[in-house]
C-alpha cells in the first residue's frame, strides 16, 4: 500500500498496518544541538495573539467564562465553523461557534450541565432540556446502581472526585493517525475489524465491541464532515506540514467537542510533526520561521480549548485545566534520543506566546537526553515555571517508546492502551475511621465494618496497624466496585467514540486508582510509632483530636524510618486493590496525585496524629507536608524518590518550589544545577516532578494584586495553572508550601 | 573511632563551591564576627557527635545530584577546629571520587594538623573577612595575618581558592577596602574567583532565640545589585594591579 502524500517517507510496515511508532522510528531526524536555530513570533503571530489575548482579558473580566452556548449540545458537527481572524489563522477550528464560548455537554449528566450554566448566570435552553428529558445519561446510569454504602463513602469524602457525573477523560486518541493515514483508511481498518469479530463467537464482550466499532466508524465519518465544514477534506493523508498539523488538530478538536473528560491530553506529537516540517523544509516549501508559526498557531488553538464546569468540579480541579498534555523528548528503545527540533519548537511557544498552563508540556527525562536539550528545558523551567518532568527511564521499559502522559502522570501506549480514571481515596480519613470503628466523627455516618472505637488513651502502633488493615481491605473492595459501576455506565452511556476510533480495536485497559494524603498518613503512623500520641475524645466517645508528645521522624527528610512506612502503605493499598476483579479485565494501577483536591480532602478530614489540625489541607500528591523538611531540598526529593513506581504505575506526583537564588547565582549556574538535580532525582527512579523557580513574595503579591500578574503561571500538581484562576483558598495553600531556600 | 561535632546538613548547596553540593556544617568557632550568620554554631560543646563514616553515609545519599562538578563542602562554625575529623571525611570522600571543598576563615588549626587535611582538600573557600589587621581584630577577634599565612600555604600547594568577603554597609563596602583586597591578593595564582556576599539579617531571629544581642541590628542589609557592582569594581582594580 502506498500513497502519493507519503512521498519521501521511508519504511513499509507502517504503510501496511496502522503503526505510527514505526513511521516515527524510520523517519525522524534526531537533533542534539542547542536552541539558537529557533525563530521568534512573526508579525502575523503577534497580531493574532493580540486578538486572542483581548478575548482572554474579556473572559477574565467576566469571571472566567466568556460565554456559554446553551442552545446546542456539544458534538462534532452541531456548530458552524468559527474563526478568530480567518485571514490570519494558519490552523483553524474551535469547539463552538465563537472562540472561548463554552459548549454544553450533558452526556455525563444533565443536572451537572444545568448547574454549570447557572453557576455563570446562564440557563440551559428548553431545547436541550427537552432533548435530554427521555435520555439516560452516564450519571443516571451510575446512580441507578450505586449502593447505599457507595453513596455514603462518596458523601463522607473517603472516596471523592469520582467521574460519575462528568466525562472520565484520561484517554488519549492517537490524533497523529488522522494526519498519517487520512480518515478513509482508518474507517476501512475499523470495518475490517468489525467483520472479523462477526466471524467468531458473539457474546457480551464481542457484541459490545462490535457496537462500539459501529459508533467509532460513525464518528470518523462525522470527523470528516466537521473538517469539511472548515473547507478541508481529511479523507486522505496529510500532504504537507500545515495539513499534518491541521489534520491532527481536527482529530483532537473532534474529541473535545464530543467529550468533556477531566483530562483531554494530546499525546506525543512534536517529533511526529517534525517529520513533516523536515520534509517541507528539505523541499524548500517551508523555513524555520514558517515551521515555528505553525507550532505557535497550533498551540494558540490548544490554549483556547474550554469546558463548562461546575463549582464543585473547580474545587477538585482548580484553575480551569484541560490537561492538554504533550509529552516531549524521551529515548527510543534503541537508545537514541527522540528529541528533534520540534521538541524545542513546542517549548519555545512559551516565549513566543508567553507563559501559560496549556498545553501541559511534559518533558520525558532521561540521563541520555542530549545535554543541550536538558539545559534548554532547565532554562524554560526557570523562566516560565510551565513545564513538568517525568522519568522516561522508568516508563520506557514498561510502555516502550511511543507512550504519552494523560492528565498529569498517567502513562499509556498511544492508541494501544487506555485507562478508566478513578480519582482517589482519602487515606488519613480512613485511618480516623479505623480508629473510630467505622464512624465518621465529622458527619456521624457509619461506614464500613462496625467495631468498638479504639479503647486506650495512647495509640499503640501494632494495634492501629491491625485496625488499619481491616478498614483498608473494606475500602479497596468498595472502591473497585464503585469504579466498576462507573465505567460500565460510562461505556454504556458516554462512550468515547472519536477517541477510541483513534485506538487499536483491541486495547489494553487500566483501572487507575489513587490516594490522597500520603504524607499526612505516613507522618501520623510515624508519630504513633516513635512519639506518644494521646487521644482526645468528643462527647460521643469518638476520637476527635490527638495530643502528640515527643519527636518523630517526618517524611521529607530522607529518613528511612518514616519513608519506609510510606512505601509500605502504598504497597498495601495496591495489594488490597488487586484482590478485587475489575470491569473489562482492566489492570489495576495506583497514583499518588491530588490535583488541587488536597484542599477539599483536608477540609473533610479531622485532626490527625501528625499534628495536622482538623480541616487543614493535605500536601499535594506525594509531597512531604510543608515545612516539615529540615535537611534541604535534596533530602526531600530523596524521600519522594523512595515511593515505589512499580506499585504506583499511574504516577507519583511531586511539586517542587525553589527560589531562584537557592538554585545558583547566575542563570547559567541555575540551569546547570537544575539539570544536576533532575538527573540525580530521576536516576534514583523517582517518577515525576513539577518545577517552580520563584520567590514566595511574588506569590504573596499576586495573591493581593492579581491584576498585576495576568500571566503568572505555576505548576501545582501534575499540571500548570494561571495563579489568578485558583480560588483564594487554593492560592493560600500553594503559598503555604515549602519553598526551598538557602539561609 | 574519632567523632566530630556536626551542627547540621544542607542537602542542596549551590552557593558554597561549584555545582550542586551537600554542605556539612560543623559545630564550634574561634571567631566572633560581628555580622555572624550562624551564632548557633559557636559553642564547641554542642552539636551531634558523628563519625566520619556516618557523615560520609549521609553525603553519599546525595551523590546522584553532584553532576560533573558538585560534591561535599565542609563549613561551620570553623571546620579547622576539627581538622582531624575533616581530614577523615575528606579522605573517605576522595576514595569515593567525591570532590572536597573546605569553607574556612583560616583560623583554629596547628600546622601539623593542617598539612594532612590540605592533602585531601580539592578546593578552598577562604573567607577573608577584613582587609586590615586592626579591623580584623576589632570585628572578628581573629587575625588577618593568620588568613594570609593560610593563603600562602594554599598557594604553595596550588590548591584552588575562591576568596569571599561579606559586604557589610559601613564596614566592608568602601573603595579603600577593594584596593586593599586587590593588594592582598595580587600575584596569588591559586585564587580563581573573588565573591562578595551581601550582609543579610535573616539570622536576627537566631540571636533573639539565643538571647544574645545582634551587634549589627541597626545596620542595613547589603543588596545583591550593590555586591555585583562592587565585584565589577574589584575586578577592574585587581586586573590593573596584576599588570
Amino acid at each position: 500500500m502506498d500513497h502519493k502524500n507519503w512521498m519521501g517517507f521511508v519504511g513499509e510496515s507502517w504503510k501496511n498496518s496502522i503503526d505510527v511508532r514505526s513511521f516515527i522510528q524510520e523517519n525522524y531526524t534526531p537533533y542534539d544541538g542547542d536552541e539558537n536555530f529557533l525563530s521568534g513570533p512573526t508579525e502575523r503571530t503577534r497580531k493574532l495573539l493580540a486578538e486572542f489575548e483581548e478575548l482572554l482579558r474579556q473572559e477574565q473580566e467576566k469571571g472566567g467564562v466568556l460565554d456559554v452556548d446553551t442552545e446546542h449540545v456539544s458534538s462534532l458537527t452541531n456548530y458552524r465553523p468559527a474563526y478568530l481572524n480567518k485571514e490570519l489563522e494558519l490552523i483553524v477550528g474551535y469547539q463552538t461557534e465563537k472562540p472561548l464560548t463554552r459548549g454544553v455537554n450533558p452526556f455525563g449528566g444533565i443536572r451537572m450541565a444545568r448547574s454549570a450554566c447557572e453557576a455563570y448566570g446562564y440557563q440551559l435552553s428548553d431545547k436541550v432540556e427537552q432533548e435530554f428529558l427521555y435520555r439516560t445519561t452516564h450519571n443516571d446510569g451510575v446512580f441507578r446502581v450505586y449502593s447505599d454504602e457507595m453513596r455514603k463513602a462518596r458523601k463522607s469524602g473517603v472516596i471523592t472526585g469520582l467521574p460519575d457525573a462528568y466525562g472520565r477523560g484520561r484517554i488519549i486518541g492517537d490524533y497523529r493517525r488522522v494526519a498519517l493515514y487520512g480518515i478513509d483508511r482508518l474507517i476501512e481498518e475499523k470495518k475490517r475489524d468489525k467483520a472479523e469479530i462477526a466471524m467468531g463467537i458473539m457474546d457480551t464482550d464481542t457484541i459490545r465491541q462490535s457496537e462500539e466499532l459501529f459508533q467509532q466508524i460513525a464518528f470518523l465519518q462525522k470527523l470528516k464532515e466537521m473538517a469539511a465544514m472548515y473547507g478541508y477534506d481529511i479523507s486522505e493523508p496529510a500532504a504537507n506540514a500545515r495539513e499534518a498539523v491541521q489534520w491532527l488538530y481536527f482529530g483532537y478538536l473532534g474529541a473535545i467537542k464530543e467529550q468533556n473528560g477531566a483530562a483531554m491530553s494530546l499525546g506525543r506529537v512534536s517529533t511526529f510533526l517534525d517529520i513533516y516540517f523536515t520534509r517541507d523544509i528539505q523541499l524548500g516549501l517551508l523555513d524555520e520561521t514558517g515551521a515555528q508559526e505553525l507550532v505557535d498557531d497550533f498551540v494558540m488553538k490548544l490554549r483556547a480549548a474550554r469546558h463548562l464546569r461546575t463549582v464543585e468540579y473547580n474545587e477538585l480541579f482548580g484553575g480551569d485545566p484541560m490537561w492538554i498534555t504533550e509529552s516531549i523528548g524521551g529515548i527510543g528503545e534503541n537508545g537514541n534520543p527522540l528529541v528533534t527540533k520540534s521538541s524545542f519548537r513546542f517549548l519555545h511557544t512559551l516565549y513566543n506566546l508567553g507563559a501559560a498552563p496549556e498545553p501541559n508540556l511534559t518533558v520525558l527525562w532521561s540521563e541520555k537526553l542530549p545535554e543541550a536539550f536538558k539545559r534548554y528545558c532547565a532554562r524554560v523551567s526557570i523562566e516560565t515555571d510551565a513545564i513538568q518532568y517525568e522519568n522516561d527511564d522508568v516508563m520506557r521499559p514498561i510502555y516502550g517508546d511511543d507512550y504519552a502522559i494523560a492528565c498529569c502522570v498517567s502513562a499509556m501506549k498511544i492508541g494501544k492502551q487506555m485507562q478508566f480514571f478513578g480519582a482517589r481515596c482519602n487515606l488519613p480519613k480512613l485511618l480516623l475511621l479505623a480508629l473510630n470503628g467505622g464512624r465518621d466523627q465529622m458527619t456521624g455516618l457509619q461506614l464500613g465494618p462496625q467495631m468498638e472505637p479504639y479503647a486506650g488513651d495512647i495509640l499503640d502502633f501494632e494495634a492501629v496497624c491491625g485496625r488499619w488493615q481491616i478498614y483498608l481491605e473494606w475500602l479497596c473492595k468498595l472502591y473497585v466496585n464503585t469504579m466498576n459501576v462507573i465505567h460500565y455506565m460510562h461505556d454504556k452511556y458516554a462512550y468515547e467514540k472519536t477517541q477510541m476510533a483513534l485506538h487499536d480495536t483491541n486495547v489494553e485497559r487500566f483501572m487507575a486508582f489513587g490516594v490522597a494524603g500520603l504524607s499526612v498518613l505516613t507522618d501520623s503512623l510515624s508519630a504513633i510509632r516513635y512519639a506518644k500520641v494521646k487521644v482526645v475524645r468528643d462527647e460521643n466517645g469518638l476520637i476527635e483530636n490527638f495530643d502528640t508528645v515527643g519527636e518523630f521522624p517526618k517524611y521529607g527528610n530522607d529518613d528511612d524510618r518514616v519513608d519506609q512506612i510510606g512505601k509500605k502503605v502504598l504497597e498495601d493499598v495496591y495489594a488490597q486493590l488487586k484482590r478485587n476483579p475489575t470491569y473489562r479485565g482492566a489492570i489495576h494501577t495506583l497514583s499518588v496525585l491530588t490535583i488541587t483536591s488536597n484542599v477539599v480532602y483536608g477540609k473533610k478530614t479531622g485532626a490527625t496524629p501528625d499534628g495536622r489540625k482538623k480541616g487543614q489541607p493535605f500536601a499535594p500528591g506525594a509531597n512531604p507536608m510543608h515545612n516539615r523538611e529540615h535537611n534541604g531540598a535534596l533530602a526531600s526529593l530523596n524521600s519522594v524518590a523512595k515511593m515505589p513506581y512499580d506499585v504506583c504505575r499511574d504516577g507519583i506526583s511531586n511539586t517542587f518550589s525553589i527560589t531562584p537564588s537557592t538554585l545558583g547565582k547566575t542563570l547559567e549556574q541555575q540551569e546547570n544545577n537544575l539539570v544536576s538535580i533532575l538527573d540525580g532525582y530521576f536516576v534514583q527512579k523517582a517518577h515525576h516532578i513539577n518545577v517552580n523557580v520563584l520567590n514566595k513574595e511574588k506569590l504573596l503579591d499576586a495573591y493581593e494584586n492579581p491584576q498585576k500578574y495576568p500571566n503568572l503561571t505555576i505548576r501545582v500538581s501534575g499540571y500548570a495553572v494561571h495563579f489568578h484562576r485558583l480560588s483564594k483558598e487554593q492560592q493560600r495553600e500553594v503559598i503555604s508550601r515549602t519553598f526551598h531556600q538557602a539561609m | 573511632m574519632l567523632k566530630g561535632l556536626v551542627h547540621s546538613f544542607e542537602s542542596l548547596g549551590t552557593l558554597d563551591g561549584p555545582g550542586v553540593r551537600c554542605v556539612v556544617f560543623l559545630q564550634g568557632c574561634p571567631l566572633r564576627c560581628i555580622y555572624c550568620h550562624n551564632p548557633d554554631t559557636w559553642d564547641k560543646s554542642k552539636g551531634m557527635a558523628m563519625s566520619a563514616q556516618e557523615v560520609l553515609e549521609r553525603v553519599t545519599r546525595y551523590r546522584a545530584y553532584f553532576g560533573n562538578n558538585g560534591g561535599i563542602t565542609v563549613s561551620g562554625g570553623e571546620p579547622l577546629l576539627q581538622a582531624e575529623f575533616v581530614t577523615e571525611i575528606f579522605a573517605r570522600c576522595q576514595e569515593e571520587g567525591i570532590h572536597t571543598v573546605l569553607d574556612t576563615s583560616g583560623h583554629g588549626v596547628q600546622k601539623e594538623s593542617l598539612t594532612p587535611l590540605l592533602e585531601k582538600t580539592d578546593m578552598v573557600l577562604l573567607d577573608l573577612k577584613m582587609t586590615t589587621e586592626q579591623d580584623y581584630i576589632q570585628n572578628t577577634g581573629g587575625s588577618l595575618k593568620k588568613v594570609m599565612d593560610f593563603l600562602d600555604e594554599l598557594e604553595q600547594r596550588e590548591i584552588p581558592v575562591w576568596i569571599r568577603q561579606v559586604v557589610v554597609p559601613g564596614v566592608t563596602d568602601s573603595q579603600e577596602n577593594l584596593i586593599r583586597l586587590a593588594q592582598l591578593l595580587a600575584g596569588k595564582k591559586s585564587v580563581q574567583k573573588v565573591e562578595f556576599l551581601p550582609f543579610r539579617k535573616l539570622c536576627q531571629e537566631k540571636y533573639e532565640q539565643m538571647e544574645i544581642p545582634f551587634p549589627l541590628g541597626r545596620t542595613p542589609e547589603a543588596t545583591e545589585s550593590f555586591c555585583r557592582e562592587y565585584a565589577n569594581r574589584f575586578y577592574e582594580i585587581f586586573s590593573a594591579e596584576q599588570k
